[in-house]
């Protein structure tokens, strides 16, 4: 007991001491430590949205839409094979979850079977059997319709790619606020998680991330007034959007085909009109848009065009000449601020699907500064106390329990500052709660030593005896608690698992730091004084 | 030299002969709760309701009527106006939105454009149907698992009468949390779950260290019979006890009254299940083993453990 090897003594020294170091960044500011060489630690603490402020959102893939819309691409491819092959066809719709279709003639049956299998594609490889899958089943029914279903595999592919591109798309959005270090990431099927600190509006965020932003093109239907199509009937291939102007709502009748989408942009960024001085986006086309849009615009000189963004008119001008050099002007009644949004939402491109919002957890900076000062005045009054009461109950004993216990929190401090975990207030209330359950293991002890030293023991047995049997109970005791932190982490989320993570390394550092580090002053101290009697 | 000692060095309470009113007073208590549950409820907050909850700060003392009146006008349905802590802090609670007619995020944009820029929102959170329906499955899964799984580690560690003694008390102390939260109509949230999970945490810790003894003193002790075996066991134990709770509670108040609102809720049910499991080691866990009946004689333990026998 009595003995340490110097080895030892000096790794318990060394974790100390590192404990110490790597804690010591979290006292100094970010400039401070920017000056100083590579090889001191510089990792701080990261604090927990609920500690610096931010917004955490949850939102979910509305992949319905992407099963919807690849059901119409069926649809048209379909009705574009079969054209070609000359087939004669009816009944050609969407029901429950498939696309049917009736050959017209029993003879093409076959052939039209054919043309239709060939639309499917490979989906990829089964991973089990190596065999690659088809993305439709294409089969014939007993009441002679051809039913093109899209495969299980298929769904699972295009839901993953809309997630995947979704978040692609996100992280764009927010790139554009020009906030700082935001996660953004999958969780589950078809959920993102999205955590943005110190953020100044979340209200903007969301409603960027509510917006699609599909843009479209479109010539405006002059073959009759919006208000007789109203009245009357819509002429087929057309529609009636609205376009939102000094609160009102006016509809315009545009054609449904699409001129340009934004699928064709490669640049948007904000601007004025030069005559009006009014806010304006302007957007540069790729190559393909950019001819595009130079030919309709030569083609239809004099008529209006409409812009169209998710379902609603931004404006419709009439085209005056044509435009080429592929660049065009988006005006719309934008403020400075709604068209630096939109600026970024078509520059970030389009979401597949439309995202809800599932969760939103949102924290003020102010909110988020008192925390953090009352969690400190209440760890430091805590510490405080429960140092006072150690020392009132041991003594001189109670005094290295002490310094273990300092050096316990730097412990904790330090390796969250290493792993680069997150510190919320919970986290903080785990901490606190470890210093209160720390001195658990040396009051095991210090109770265990004297029990021994009434039982007549001697001094040097009394330490020995109270550590060595005292042990097994840190041991069990702990683990349980351990546990407890570890389902916590597990099912927990946010400031939840904060509190799990100070409260498990906590278990670990007091375990090492109570039994270890006190051991080795007891025995220090013992070596040093020689006590003829023990006094605790 | 002056030690503060909350319980003098020699005790010798006789617990095992209070056992009666232990367990009197930890059933009614127990029973209590149970239908404090069903006939109270519990005020479950919007992670477990779904539902929106902002934090606002207003320049000056808030007018709560004020402000519950201008938002009762919106129809969101149920909204909850309160101050919270401080006199110009206000929290504003609303229900759940029926999904057809609106989503929580309406809820939000309508109270931010009712209260305008004059007021500071501090925390705003919006918790839908899915996420609350699993957020309570998740919390219950949490709880039931740690449950059992520190009824396997005390099995694997000591033998099934005290996994079973132990497991009980965890019971008695979570039924007995939920209970006050019940009575006093505090909100319950997903903090709450986590302070019940350090409670299982902390209670075992409490049992086991009693149970450690137990077992030490089984060895020891080979005729002594089990009541006075226990009663010396807690006895020996209960310094500790009291100390480590005394200072657990230090840390806690502490926190409770310093830590700021947000955290209260937790610290509290802390508190309560720290004093909740202290008892609950000594009067419950402890004096089950009587009844439950444990091996006597401990020689063979190592070799075969699963010879337990009445």
């Amino acid at each position: 007991m009595l003995r340490f090897d110097p080895w030892k003594i000096t790794l318990i020294v060394l974790v100390s001491l590192a404990g110490f170091i790597y804690t010591a960044p979290n006292f100094f500011s970010a400039q401070q430590l920017e000056g100083l060489s590579g090889w001191i630690p510089q990792r701080q603490i990261v604090l927990g949205l609920d500690l610096q402020g931010g917004s955490y959102l949850l939102l979910e893939v509305d992949t319905s839409v992407v099963q919807e819309e690849r059901m119409e691409n069926i649809v048209e491819e379909v009705r574009s094979v079969l054209r070609a092959a000359k087939i004669g066809y009816t009944g050609l719709g969407v029901s429950q979850g498939s696309v049917s279709v009736r050959i017209r003639h029993a003879e093409d049956v076959e052939k039209g079977l054919e043309v239709l299998q060939g639309i499917a594609s490979d989906v990829s490889a089964n991973i089990l059997s190596g065999i690659p899958e088809k993305d439709l089943a294409v089969e014939l029914e007993e009441d002679g319709r051809v039913t093109l279903t899209p495969t299980v595999a298929a769904l699972q592919a295009s839901a993953q790619s809309a997630v995947t591109r979704s978040i692609e798309i996100i992280r764009k959005r927010i790139d554009g606020f020009g906030t700082t270090e935001p996660t953004i990431q999958r969780q589950g099927d078809n959920r993102i998680l999205i955590e943005v600190p110190g953020l100044d509006d979340p209200e903007r965020l969301k409603d960027n991330l509510k917006r699609t932003a599909k843009l479209t093109f479109h010539m405006v239907d002059g073959s009759m007034t919006a208000q007789q199509a109203l009245a009357t009937r819509v002429p087929q291939g057309s529609q009636i959007l609205y376009q939102e102007e000094f609160d009102q709502s006016i509809p315009i009748l545009i054609r449904k085909r699409v001129m340009i989408s934004g699928e064709n942009l490669t640049k948007a960024s904000p601007g004025f009109e030069q005559q009006t001085n009014a806010p304006i986006v302007n957007i540069q086309f790729d190559s393909i848009g950019g001819r595009r849009f130079a030919e309709t615009t030569a083609a239809n000189v004099g008529q209006r065009f409409a812009m169209v963004l998710d379902g609603q008119v931004l404006s419709a001008p009439v085209i005056r000449e044509a435009i080429p050099g592929g660049s065009a002007q988006i005006s719309g009644n934008f403020t400075v601020a709604t068209a630096n949004d939109l600026a970024v939402l078509l520059e970030g491109g389009a979401l597949p699907a439309p995202l809800n919002i599932l969760e939103e957890r949102t924290v003020g900076p102010s909110l988020g500064a008192d925390s953090v000062a009352a969690g400190k005045i209440a760890a430091i009054i805590g510490f405080t106390a429960v140092i006072f009461y150690i020392v009132i109950s041991y003594g001189l004993f109670g005094v290295f329990a002490n310094i273990a216990l300092i050096v316990n929190v730097l412990l904790i401090a330090a390796i969250l500052s290493v792993l680069q975990a997150t510190l919320t207030l919970p986290g903080i209330a785990g901490i606190v709660l470890t210093i209160g359950m720390a001195v658990d293991a040396n009051v095991l002890i210090f109770e265990r030593i004297r029990e021994e030293i009434r039982n007549g023991k001697t001094p040097i047995n009394s330490i020995e005896v109270g550590y060595d049997k005292a042990l097994t109970t840190i041991i069990d005791a702990n683990i349980t608690t351990f546990i407890a932190a570890a389902i916590l982490f597990q099912l927990g989320s946010g400031p939840v698992r904060g509190f799990a993570v100070t409260l498990g390394v906590g278990i670990i550092t007091s375990v090492f730091t109570a039994f270890v580090v006190t051991r080795l002053m007891v025995a220090l101290w013992f070596r040093a004084t020689r006590p003829k009697e023990l006094v605790l | 030299m002056f030690r503060l000692k909350l319980v003098p060095d020699e005790t010798g309470i006789e617990f095992i002969k209070l056992r009666y009113i232990g367990y009197g007073v930890s059933t009614l208590l127990v029973a209590a709760s149970i239908a404090l549950f069903f006939v109270n409820g519990l005020n479950f907050g919007i992670d477990f309701r779904g539902g929106t909850m902002i934090e606002i700060e207003t320049e000056g003392p808030a007018d709560v009527g004020e402000i519950r009146g201008r938002l009762s006008a919106l129809n969101l349905g149920d909204v909850q106006v309160q101050t919270f802590g401080a006199p110009n802090d206000v929290l504003i609670r609303v229900e759940q939105q029926d999904e057809a007619v609106a989503s929580d995020q309406n809820v939000v944009e309508a109270i931010r454009a009712e209260l305008g820029d004059g007021v500071e929102y501090r925390r705003v959170d919006v918790v839908g149907p899915k996420v609350s329906s699993e957020l309570v499955e998740a919390g219950t899964l949490a709880v039931l698992i740690s449950v059992i799984l520190m009824l396997v580690y005390i099995w694997f560690r000591f033998e099934w009468q005290f996994s079973v003694g132990a497991v009980l008390a965890l019971v008695h102390d979570v039924a007995l949390t939920i209970g006050i939260f019940s009575l006093l109509q505090l909100e319950f949230n997903l903090s709450i779950i986590a302070a019940i999970l350090t409670i299982v945490g902390y209670s075992m810790n409490d049992t086991v260290v009693v149970y450690d003894r137990v077992r030490e003193n089984l060895r020891k002790y080979k005729k002594l019979d089990l009541g006075h075996l226990l009663d010396k066991s807690i006895n020996e134990t209960l310094s500790r006890t009291v100390m480590t709770s005394v200072t657990t509670l230090l840390a806690l108040l502490a926190l409770y009254v310093f830590g700021g609102e947000v955290i209260r809720g937790f610290t509290f049910a802390m508190m309560w299940g720290v004093l909740v499991g202290t008892y609950s080691s000594i009067f419950i866990a402890s004096p089950l083993l009587l009844i439950l009946g444990v091996k006597r004689d401990w020689s063979i333990a190592a070799s075969d453990p699963s010879g337990a026998r009445p």
